[in-house]
């Protein structure tokens, strides 16, 4: 069952991917983003994270992406026109892209004993709540970083605000 | 039935229960417009539909004729795929909430060793947190109808709905926080369970102190769904339909059930929430009477005439509130409901606190 659920949404994840880059219009481009944070979703759920999966759907694809197709919709955006980009990021993207991918699999392979797994995730079939285990570590272990960035975020805000309003 | 196994047995059932639970949820849409009509005819001192069968209870079913019959009109330089996909998305998006919502008492039965929640289509942990993900991915499906119609009135329509629903959200959100605090869990059993003590008495509503939770609710609700007195993406006199106007045939009904059923779920959320779900209102006071099928069929009934309630307030609203302005809207809700929500949220933790 999970290695079904996973297959099917890794693959929605990696077609939705690809779909944004090779989409002209920037709405289609945003709608596959929307596709591959969905799927994601389905993947924590999966893994037994189940308040990441539904944190993952409220947050990105019901709030932020919402705002990125409201801009665009709002700005009218057009199709874009694709160029054959610089020779740079044909030598080097690709090459680079598939080093990153090697390392970083590499290392999840052979050190995934040291770095430990997180207890943050039941099964699916166990009713453990894990709600109630990521609030113990984020209001514990974890406080000082979760309020600095509750800072952060509220000084981001501050700044929006800053900038969206008008000179008297 | 006993040569199945275990996944297959568990797979039937629930494919059942979802085909059971999607078939009550469109007739139940189908007759909440029919209820509309009637009850809005007669507060304005007219008798609505009243031709077809007998007081007009076949009304859906003519509707639902009229609807699949008409030509489907798809506007020349509209985005075609969108266009297509957004009903679609819109009225997925409103029934799928439906699916966490327990109608009725824990019963469960046992087919071929597999325990099935008979009045449960899906008993999830995080059932609130499913509602609220679902109800922001509906946004899309107003959002893209109205762009993709390339209509000024239809995209008009849509900025109104997209930038009213996250805003409101916002104070739904919130205003929820205070009965999760009290119950201790986002499971919707759970949440109805914290509340079934001394009937009435200890609803959230009422017990829990959290009425100031429950209007922030309720006026935020009214704005999620777009319904009167917030129905400005609709504003018939500026925008002629807002994001539906290029919708027509099928297209159009996806979205008028979409509507519905989004009004049946806040409702359904709203009496689970608020006033202790399926549970009775007199609690312990009136013993079990009658067998067990008597006593498990009262708790739907419960809920029903909860829900039921909740769908006559909307459209009493509907008969009597005039139109509020784009600006009053959005200063209400972000200066009036979400520092209200979040008052609300810092009380009853406070109180839970001492007391704990």
């Amino acid at each position: 069952m999970q290695l079904a659920l996973f297959l099917i949404f890794g693959g929605l994840a990696i077609a939705g991917a690809i779909n944004l880059l090779l989409q002209k219009h920037p709405i289609n481009s945003a709608l596959s983003l929307v596709v591959v944070m969905m799927s994601l979703a389905v993947l924590y759920w999966s893994l037994g994270a189940e308040f990441l999966a539904a944190a993952q759907v409220i947050v990105y694809s019901g709030a932020i992406m919402v705002l990125f197709v409201f801009v665009i919709m709002l700005l009218n955006a057009g199709e874009e026109e694709h160029t054959h980009g610089s020779r740079a990021a044909y030598i080097a993207g690709f090459p680079g892209a598939a080093a990153i991918f090697c390392v970083l699999s590499f290392v999840f392979l052979t050190e995934s004993k040291h770095l430990g797994s997180a207890n943050l995730g039941g099964q699916l079939s166990q009713a453990s709540n894990n709600i109630a285990e990521i609030s113990s570590v984020l209001f514990t272990k974890l406080l000082l970083p979760f309020e600095v960035t509750s800072i952060l975020i509220l000084v981001a805000i501050l700044g929006a605000v800053v900038l969206a309003r008008k000179e008297q | 039935m006993s040569h199945l196994n275990p996944f297959v047995t568990f797979l039937l059932l629930n494919i059942l229960k979802l085909a059971v639970v999607l078939v009550l949820t469109l007739t139940a849409v189908a007759y909440t417009v029919l209820l509309e009509r009637k009850v809005l005819g007669r507060m304005q001192n007219r008798w609505g539909p009243s031709r077809v069968g007998p007081f007009g209870l076949l009304q859906p079913l003519a509707d639902g004729i009229k609807l699949f019959l008409k030509e489907d009109l798809l506007p020349f330089a509209s985005d075609r795929p969108l266009f297509i996909v957004a009903p679609i998305i819109a009225l997925t998006c409103s029934l799928v909430s439906i699916a966490v919502v327990p109608f009725g008492a824990l019963q469960t039965i046992t087919v071929n060793g597999v325990g099935v929640d008979i009045f449960n289509v899906a008993n999830v942990n995080i059932g609130l947190l499913v509602v609220l993900g679902i109800t922001s991915i509906g946004v899309y499906g107003i959002a893209l109808s109205g762009w993709s119609s390339n209509n000024k009135f239809a995209l008009l329509g849509s900025l109104r709905a997209t930038s009213q629903m996250i805003s409101y959200e916002l104070a739904l959100g919130l205003s929820l926080v205070g009965v999760v605090l009290r119950a201790g869990s986002l499971n919707l059993r759970d949440i109805v369970a914290s509340q079934s003590a001394h009937g009435a008495a200890s609803w959230n509503v009422f017990g829990g102190f959290q009425f100031v939770a429950f209007f922030i609710y309720l006026m935020a609700a009214y704005a999620e769904t777009n319904r009167s007195p917030f129905d400005l993406p609709e504003a018939e006199s500026e925008l002629v339909a807002g994001y539906h106007t290029e919708y027509s045939s099928m297209k159009f009904a996806m979205f008028f059930m979409a509507e519905y059923a989004n009004m049946i779920t806040v409702a359904c959320v709203a009496t689970l929430l608020f006033f202790g779900g399926p549970s009775s209102p007199f609690g312990n006071l009136i013993p079990a009477f009658g067998g067990p099928v008597i006593q498990a069929i009262l708790p739907i009934m419960w809920f029903i005439l909860k829900v039921l309630c909740f769908l006559l307030l909307y459209i009493w609203v509907r008969g009597t509130m005039p139109r509020f302005r784009y600006d009053q809207l959005m200063a209400f809700g972000w200066k009036v409901l979400l520092p209200i929500a979040m008052v609300n949220i810092l009380v009853t933790s406070l109180v839970l606190a001492l007391r704990g």
